[in-house]
């Protein structure tokens, strides 16, 4: 509500202070920020070091070492079997996550334009109401929703549950970046449109649709992360063999004989589409993140 | 903005519903799903919780508020509640600390600034069940010759003394569990904070640097002022996450009684107790909407009046 798809790009800005004071400062900064830099990569460090060792290679003493012999004792066991255990999940994950984010945003799209340039009377109310729905926890409608989606609609458990349960519950963040998007499409090409006799439809197709390109690809990432990331979703409306791939690491890692090295390489393997799409596309995320200020 | 001249043209138009009603169908799709999913399950959610039905086969009978009068005085649920209060109450001191430091960092602008900045933000897009993978191994409790993750990093750096049994302990538990989420989104705050800097405008800096006005100052009476609107939201966002809190703590801990709070007391009961798990979550949907609520009417008026 705050920021919008279309916020400006941050700017650098001028130090004002006497030069040999500003570098004085200037190197604590950065001495400061490495230094949180590498604490914030320890996790990473760990992940990558373990996924690498020889199973039961990890005596307590060298737990932080590099696997030994390095590098040509590395061992990518660790990495086979995680990838045996959620070669199937991921896919099912993509099954989901994809057409998951697309739905969500083509309806957001709709809303946000009726509900920033084609006002119904309570409009904002209306928008007030959707917008409640993402902040709710979501375990104050999971009893009701495994029996509506299950003995009601009796959709099939697992993805086709959870494809449905996603997309209700990820219109409202898409609701509110498209809303705020077309706030800043000037009205006039709007008043244009109507001028020439364009209806709602013909206005929203031909007007507004070209102009979203930006708002979908924010609205895009952010719910492909999203759904990517859900576990209480997938918790409650699927099983191992059926459910994404957050369940089926939660599985692999819980176990009772816990394989570090299959689990560290598993949690990298799940991790490694959403981080992709932060690495290439993570101006995009970060706008969702503002926008929505947010879900969680 | 310019819209003062259509002003009167859209008034008019809000009395045909010939002019509106096509937007209202576009739209209807979506109110349906979002009325029968969101408000209608709530609805039969709270029905649940005030109904008797304990077991699986029993019919939903009403009892009024019997349920949350026996949850609210149960032991177990207080101390669930507890849990979750310290959780946030660490949660928040963490991310909000660490957000606003790296903030205060960056926001003069730093050459590779952007590679900090992405970094910091980085385990945002992880999920919390790999992120819990790793931090399950890092706080691991052994300690001495046993000892891995953190507490052997900490014997082989010298402090050994910071050895501890992480989530283990009681009360404490709450803010060691409360880490892997700081580690998470600490870098959110910061990118909250960061926005907020920068849309304070130059020349206020540059009258309080005219004035005389020293570092410190410049920050306590110039820059924090300005931005406490960006605080407040921070505070509300991540509190109503931090309240919502399941992931971490059950890929971490599981049904650990130590760390339980009401998220995964519910996961629990609701197996076998439907109408009290549904209670659980009426309580949480009221904590958490006594929070939301008044911000969503809030960030609406302000909306309005700009």
């Amino acid at each position: 509500m705050t920021a919008t798809a279309a916020a400006p790009p941050v700017t650098k800005r001028p130090v004002g202070t006497r030069p040999s004071r500003r570098w004085i400062g200037m190197t604590v900064r950065i001495a400061l920020l490495v230094f949180f830099l590498l604490i914030v990569l320890i996790p990473v460090y760990v992940l990558l070091i373990t996924s690498f060792k020889e199973k039961g290679a990890i005596s307590a003493s060298d737990a932080w070492a590099l696997p030994s012999g390095w590098p040509w004792d590395w061992t990518t066991s660790g990495w086979s079997t995680a990838w045996d255990r959620l070669e199937a999940p991921l896919w099912r994950s993509v099954q989901l996550a994809v057409p998951g984010a697309v739905i969500a945003s083509i309806l957001g799209s709709m809303n946000g334009f009726v509900l920033s340039r084609w006002r119904f009377p309570f409009a904002n109310l209306v928008f007030i109401l959707i917008l409640f729905g993402m902040f709710i926890p979501y375990q104050a409608v999971m009893l009701p929703l495994v029996d509506l989606l299950i003995n009601d609609i009796n959709i099939e458990n697992g993805i086709p549950a959870l494809l449905l349960t996603h997309i209700v519950f990820g219109i409202p963040i898409c609701t509110l970046i498209f809303r705020n998007y077309y706030e800043t499409v000037p009205s006039d090409l709007i008043e244009a449109a109507r001028v020439d006799g364009a209806g709602m439809l013909q206005t929203y197709i031909r007007i507004i649709l070209p102009l979203s390109a930006p708002a979908f690809v924010v609205t895009l990432i952010w719910q492909f992360t999203s759904i990517w990331n859900d576990f209480l979703f997938a918790l409650f409306l699927s099983s191992e063999d059926n459910g994404p791939v957050t369940l089926a690491l939660n599985n692999l890692a819980g176990g009772q004989l816990s394989n570090y090295q299959a689990s560290m390489a598993a949690a990298l393997i799940a991790a490694f589409p959403t981080l992709i799409v932060y690495i290439v596309l993570g101006r995009f995320f970060l706008r969702g993140l503002m926008a929505g200020s947010l879900k969680g | 903005m310019a819209d003062q001249a259509n002003r009167p043209k859209r008034r008019r138009r809000m009395h045909g519903i010939a002019t509106w009603g096509p937007g209202l169908l576009l739209i209807s799709p979506s109110i349906v799903l979002v009325g029968i999913f969101v408000y209608g399950l709530i609805g039969q959610n709270f029905q649940l919780a005030l109904s008797d039905k304990h077991t699986a086969i029993q019919p939903e009978t009403f009892i009024g508020l019997d349920n949350f009068k026996d949850l609210l005085t149960e032991d177990r649920f207080q101390h669930a509640l507890t849990n979750l209060l310290i959780y946030t109450v660490a949660f928040l001191i963490g991310t909000m600390f660490f957000g606003m430091l790296w903030a205060i960092l960056l926001e003069r602008g730093i050459r590779g600034e952007g590679i900090f900045r992405s970094i910091y933000l980085f385990p945002m897009a992880i999920s919390f069940v790999s992120a819990g993978v790793v931090w399950r191994w890092l706080l691991n409790g052994a300690q001495g010759e046993e000892a891995a993750g953190l507490n052997r990093l900490f014997q082989s750096l010298g402090p050994g003394g910071l050895q501890n049994s992480w989530w283990d302990t009681p009360n404490w538990g709450m803010v060691a569990i409360a880490m892997p989420a700081m580690w998470q989104l600490s870098g959110y705050m910061m990118a909250l904070f960061l926005a907020g800097f920068r849309s304070i405008p130059d020349e206020l800096r540059e009258a309080a640097r005219m004035d005389g006005a020293s570092e410190f100052q410049l920050y306590r009476h110039v820059l924090f002022p300005q931005l406490s609107p960006v605080a407040l939201s921070a505070l509300i966002i991540a509190g109503h996450m931090s309240l919502k809190v399941f992931d971490i703590i059950y890929v971490i801990a599981r049904n650990t009684y130590q760390v339980e709070v009401p998220a995964t007391y519910m996961w629990q009961v609701q197996t076998f107790d439907q109408a009290k798990a549904a209670t659980i979550a009426s309580v949480l949907l009221i904590v958490v909407a006594v929070l939301i609520v008044p911000y969503l009417v809030y960030n609406h008026r302000t909306e309005k009046n700009r």
